[in-house]
């Protein structure tokens, strides 16, 4: 099972042809997944070698799922084209988007995500500025490492690409069942609680790591979800406990405005939730690590 | 970005929203020549990035120019909340009937945009919010659908704005979206938006923050950045693309990826509790995804020319980074900071995990750096350079 990719996905890539699309197009079939091909209008009827793959080039999105049955799609594209990208995955109505763009103005993902909601959602995006979806041993789209860590039981998801790697790191005595990044913008199409509904529904998952950081409401609104609805173990970690407010760390999400977006305050309405919270990775690691051994 | 109140109220009155007509002075001799200029009673605004300036006495009223000039010279160099003031704006002034509240702004949890708007102006939303819920309106805006005549009829309809300013504010909420839209701003802030005792209706202050991811379709925006406000160090770091935020502390810290630098800082802050003058992060810097050589000697220099630190922690979790990639790195930007003739004389404490770790740690150890020191786990480096801090090393 895991959640959103499978040993079954077949796997696009937009933007397939550009370094960071190569670069990863490579990485993904190192590490056993099933790509199908990638879409570049100016190189449409291509067939492009990665390290002995042989990849067939599309024009579009549509396209592409026509000849190749693909239900998953990653873009890699800059981004001044990536609104361009994401609408075109969600007019051909691709059940997966995973959007690893980093930089892209607010105003095109806030016009992309009502694009995608008008047309009724019927693409679940993921990102953007998110490393992607793993389910080591099954299939990775986008650029989670595949040594990290292996197949398991924990569910993982997390705003931000390197403490995801951190946790698989610190967890890979156990692996997990599924990682998503869901990205550190102000907007992003996946969110914590889809993930946390996903691994309650899925008979793979026993438990699940939430990691959040500051800025936004998501963690607040997690919570009461998880009070509401979410049976499995769950263990969290919040990351800028000392961000000062008002200065952007790094995400282009990660800002404290005025008294909202604190670490402290994700942190109590986790705990208020019965979510068990580590103050460092590590420690966050070992909750999850004796929560397993029960 | 955030934007000065002048530069927000040159931007309104660009995408013609009604302001009152105004100019900017860096010196008391400039205040008292645009106050000239503008004739009459004018007020006399200190520019700074912070609430209750009003309180703070960096708000005055001047009768003439000279007035204005005496008025600038009080204002110009006071501190409010940490903020320096570097300049005033000095504008005319209008009799005020009534203070309304508008804004468009991003709604993060519903991932659209959002009219928030109110006829109880002046004070800070907020408070308003929080005192009488029912007085603040928000009105959901479609990216793509925008703000058209209905849609502004709809939000006067809803905030309950005086019939006999309603074609007057809706016109204002039409043009006040379109530089919403046009300059890839994430708030625009009208505080008050007022009515005067003549029947106008007006943008009194003016609030814009904007994107900085959008900067490829302004390039003309790139002026509107305040060096003169921004701190020495972080003003040479967005020189050279790295991705630095100065904290009051001494342990500098050096890591790769936003997630990753920020739980760092967290780290170090708890190793620090409780050991004599409890250092903490002095500084943000995410290093990115290709840490090269030359990224990590620029963010090096930068750690090490601030004062205040005493040691530093170099935080990387290769994925897509190799380790031995960033281990070649440090020893590199040693080097060049040395060759350089830099003062390298503060304790690198370095984790590595991940991608090559075991061929970075290699590298560390066989160069025998004398100032370099590893250690495994991300909590007991963190330990160590906390520790190095407090004894002053």
């Amino acid at each position: 099972m895991a959640i959103f990719l499978t040993e079954n996905s077949k796997i696009i890539v937009q933007g397939i042809t550009g370094s960071e699309g190569t670069k990863h197009t490579k990485k993904m079939l190192a590490a056993g997944s099933n790509l199908v091909g990638g879409v570049n209008p100016r190189k449409a009827g291509q067939k492009v070698d990665f390290d002995g793959t042989e990849l067939p080039v599309f024009g579009t999105v549509a396209e592409a799922m026509k000849e190749t049955g693909a239900d998953t799609s990653v873009i890699f594209v800059p981004p001044k084209f990536a609104k361009d990208a994401i609408i075109e995955a969600v007019d051909a109505e691709i059940p997966l988007a995973v959007v690893i763009t980093e930089g892209i103005p607010v105003h095109d993902s806030t016009a992309a995500w009502a694009y995608a909601t008008a047309k009724g959602n019927r693409t679940r995006i993921i990102g953007p500025n998110c490393p992607g979806v793993a389910s080591p041993g099954k299939s990775y789209a986008g650029i989670i490492p595949a040594s990290i860590a292996g197949p398991g039981r924990i569910g993982l998801v997390s705003k931000s690409g390197t403490l995801t790697y951190q946790m698989m790191y610190e967890l890979r005595d156990i692996g997990f069942s599924t990682a998503v990044g869901i990205g550190g913008d102000p907007v992003i199409g996946t969110t914590h609680i889809d993930c946390l509904a996903a691994f309650e529904a899925d008979p793979e998952t026993d438990a699940i790591v939430m990691i959040g950081e500051i800025g936004g409401d998501a963690e607040e609104r997690a919570a009461d979800y998880i009070k509401a609805h979410v049976t499995k173990p769950v263990v969290g970690y919040v990351a800028g406990f000392t961000a000062p407010p008002g200065k952007t760390m790094g995400h282009a999400g990660a800002i404290i405005s005025g008294s909202s977006g604190t670490a402290a305050a994700k942190k109590d309405a986790l705990e208020a939730a019965g979510v068990k919270v580590g103050k460092t990775p590590t420690e966050t690691a070992n909750l999850m690590r004796e929560l397993m051994q029960k | 970005m955030d934007l000065y109140e002048y530069q927000a109220r040159e931007l309104f009155a660009r995408h013609g929203v009604p302001v009152l007509d105004g100019g900017v002075a860096s010196t008391p001799d400039e205040a008292r020549k645009v106050a000239e200029q503008l004739g009459g009673r004018v007020v006399v605004k200190a520019q700074v990035k912070t609430g209750g300036r009003g309180k703070a006495g960096g708000v005055k009223l001047a009768d003439d120019a000279a007035d204005a000039q005496a008025r600038a010279t009080d204002i110009l160099g006071m501190d409010i909340k940490g903020h320096t003031v570097h300049k005033v704006m000095l504008a005319v002034t209008a009799d005020i009937a009534e203070e309304y509240y508008f804004s468009f702004l991003l709604d993060r949890a519903n991932r659209t945009f959002l009219a928030m708007s109110s006829v109880q102006g002046g004070m800070e939303i907020e408070q308003v919010a929080e005192e009488s819920p029912d007085k603040v309106a928000k009105v959901a805006i479609d990216a793509n659908a925008g703000v058209d005549r209905a849609k502004a009829d709809e939000i006067v309809a809803a905030t309950g704005f005086p019939a006999e300013v309603a074609d007057q504010v809706a016109e204002l909420i039409i043009k006040l979206w379109a530089a919403f839209v046009a300059e890839d701003a994430t708030l625009v802030e009208v505080n008050p938006l007022a009515k005067t005792t003549d029947g106008r209706v007006l943008a009194l202050d003016a609030k814009v923050t904007l994107d900085e991811n959008a900067e490829f379709r302004h390039p003309e925006q790139a002026e509107l950045a305040d060096s003169s406000a921004v701190d020495p160090l972080e003003q040479r770091a967005k020189e050279k693309h790295l991705n630095y935020v100065k904290l009051d502390g001494e342990v500098g810290i050096i890591g790769n990826g936003a997630g990753l630098v920020m739980s760092t800082l967290d780290v170090v802050a708890y190793a620090g509790e409780d050991l004599p003058g409890s250092p903490k992060p002095a500084n943000f810097l995410d290093i990115g995804g290709g840490a090269s050589a030359e990224v990590m000697a620029n963010g090096l220099e930068i750690i090490l020319s601030d004062p205040a630190v005493k040691s530093v922690f170099v935080n990387v979790f290769g994925g897509i980074t190799a380790c031995d990639a960033v281990a070649n790195g440090i020893v590199q930007a040693l080097q060049v900071l040395a060759d350089r003739g830099e003062d390298v004389s503060k304790p690198l404490v370095v984790r590595l995990d991940g991608n090559n770790a075991e061929e970075g740690r290699r590298i560390l150890t066989e160069a025998k750096h004398p100032l370099v020191q590893q250690v495994d786990t991300m909590d007991g480096a963190a330990r160590r350079a906390a520790e190095l801090a407090a004894q002053g090393a």
